[in-house]
């Protein structure tokens, strides 16, 4: 087995084919864009947030590699039905995760979106993989754009 | 008495017969890039982004380490003997790129950072002086963002407009419509001779003619050119041609722009401060002649030196054998990667040089990118900062592989191996 598959495993692969919430949300109440401008991948994430700031319901468009994509569709599951400080804290483990910050021993709330730790040995490509994240970010806090940089 | 026919025929011009190099000969060559013995993840390095930057021969390298170990020291202002051996072998690689090039004078060569510099030199120089409000610059929808964004901000501060010349969907320039957008409102041309994105070897020297006959100068983006193919400067008549030496075999940090000399006259300096100047006094300055005038303070000494070494390397291997040798590479690396049915190839001019951008169904350029490198293989996944040849295309980024002369048949072959494995993971 290559160390690729490491990386590249059923489960991302499988989301980046089919990713979940791949939508426009015609109701969404907070939007983002957000770029990589080292590769000219960018996804829009809009967010349905209700009057106490809980996420009713959330979408993502755009282009992508598979981690971006497959990042995207797994955050916007584990996402839904979270506070916006919920949200946002997960944003904050999951940047960890990737820098090799978080002690995964600890409680934490990132639970399947662990699957992408293998992404730490590539760190080119941590950029994908917290692109929807800084999109979301910025849709939480009320900034129209985000960018990896 | 009027010439017999048979000497008509026997004065018209014989295109010249190129051997290109032989497989044996590239096998012995790669010998002298020390960086290409290694392995990358367990596997041989096979090196494919040579768009991007080139290897270096171990005589480059050498050249760097001795100049620093036994001859540093600065140029034109010493009256010692390191001073003037600096001096020497710096104007020394002048002389070797005029000569590579044909220009018709060392004068002519000034030395930049590189291509992105000596493009901005041009539009900073020439472009501020004589561009006006209403006038028009020309480019084309291939140009990489060297030959694009200095023109761009150009017209920005000038109030000129920028006309941008559409490419087919080969990646071909639409000469029609180029045609079309060369009126005398034209002020400038700048066209990239072969594209990084794309590998279409553009028709220059027609367009040169045709800007010529407009009385419109051209600047020409050799960038992917000069280290591939023989240019002649002179028989091209172009008025300006830039290209950067980490791209062609030598260090990075150094590259050049040639102009005609008529127009380095007329330009005022790129830059202020030592070495350009003629005299100085607090009233007033007058300036050198060219090219010191574009040269401000101290250059990139020991990279000028090693470029020298550089062009001595290709121009003894032969820049048209190497050229002739590449594209053996490319039509061998294309149809190899046709045999494969989720490959699209982007850019498939007649003209091209040794660059092939795919992509392939199912699987982004970048992942191709990760998984290719973890085979070995080093290649270009993204934009190529051609963002707007992308969007041409209708794609965020491509796979680019880009040959030297120290690639073989071997490493297409790797290539192809590693995109089938791509291929079976993502579909």
């Amino acid at each position: 087995m290559s160390d690729y598959n490491e990386l590249y495993q059923q489960i991302i692969l499988e989301h980046n084919k089919k990713p979940r919430n791949f939508r426009v949300l015609d109701s969404a109440n907070a939007y983002a864009l957000g770029k990589n401008p080292l590769c000219g991948d960018q996804f829009a994430v809009y967010t349905q947030l209700d009057s106490e700031g809980k996420i009713e319901d959330i979408g993502f468009q755009g282009d992508g590699c598979a981690i971006a994509k497959a990042s995207a569709s797994l955050m916007t599951n584990a996402v839904k039905g979270k506070t916006r400080a919920e949200a946002l804290q997960m944003r904050e483990e999951f940047q960890q995760l990737l820098r090799g910050e978080l002690d995964e021993s600890a409680p934490h709330h990132l639970g399947r979106l662990t699957i992408l730790s293998g992404v730490r040995e590539y760190p080119v490509r941590v950029k994908c993989a917290t692109l929807a994240w800084h999109t979301l970010g910025a849709a939480l806090q009320g900034q129209s754009e985000a960018t990896t940089e | 008495m009027a010439q017999p026919v048979l000497d008509e025929i026997s004065s018209s011009p014989v295109p010249p017969v190129i051997s290109p190099l032989t497989e044996a000969e590239a096998l012995r060559l790669r010998e002298d890039f020390p960086v290409l013995r290694q392995q990358v993840h367990g596997k041989p390095l096979v090196y494919l982004d040579n768009a991007a930057t080139t290897q270096k021969p171990q005589v480059v390298i050498d050249r760097i380490t001795n100049y620093y170990a036994h001859e540093n020291g600065t140029v034109r202002r010493g009256v010692y003997k390191l001073s003037e051996q600096s001096t020497r072998d710096f104007d020394a690689t002048r002389v070797k790129v005029a000569q590579m090039l044909n220009a018709a004078s060392p004068s002519e060569i000034i030395f930049t950072r590189g291509t992105t510099e000596a493009i901005n030199l041009v539009a900073a120089t020439y472009g501020r002086t004589f561009i006006q409000a209403g006038d028009e610059i020309l480019i084309s929808a291939m140009e990489h963002h060297a030959n694009l964004v200095p023109w761009q901000q150009l017209c920005l501060e000038k109030g000129a407009t920028l006309q941008v010349a559409p490419i087919t969907d080969a990646g071909e320039l639409d000469m029609a419509e180029f045609d079309r957008l060369l009126t005398d409102k034209v002020k400038f041309v700048a066209i990239g001779h072969v594209s990084n994105a794309l590998g279409t070897v553009n028709p220059i020297k027609a367009i040169i003619e045709k800007a010529h006959a407009l009385n419109i100068p051209v600047l020409v983006d050799g960038a992917q050119s000069a280290p591939h193919m023989a240019v002649d400067l002179q028989a091209l008549d172009c008025d300006f041609f830039a290209f950067s030496g980490h791209k062609l075999y030598g260090p990075t940090g150094v590259g050049v722009l040639y102009g005609k000399m008529k127009h380095l006259e007329a330009m005022p300096p790129y830059q202020f401060g030592g070495d350009m100047i003629y005299s100085v006094s607090f009233e007033k300055t007058t300036f050198a002649k060219p090219p010191a005038k574009f040269e401000a303070g101290t250059p990139a000494i020991a990279e000028v030196i090693a470029l020298g070494t550089a062009v001595d390397y290709v121009t003894a291997i032969g820049l048209d054998r190497i050229g002739a040798y590449e594209n053996e590479l490319l039509t061998y690396a294309t149809a190899r990667m046709l045999e494969i049915p989720e490959v699209r190839l982007i850019g498939t001019a007649p003209e091209k040089a040794g660059i092939l951008s795919f992509v392939l169904q199912g699987a982004h350029p970048h992942d191709i990118g990760t998984i290719l490198d973890r085979e070995g293989i080093a290649l270009r996944a993204g934009h190529h900062c051609a963002q707007p040849i992308m969007q041409r295309f209708g794609l965020p980024a491509t796979a680019r592989a880009s040959f030297s002369f120290y690639n073989t048949r071997d490493d297409i072959d790797a290539l192809v191996q590693a995109v089938k494995v791509v291929v079976k993971l993502f579909n």
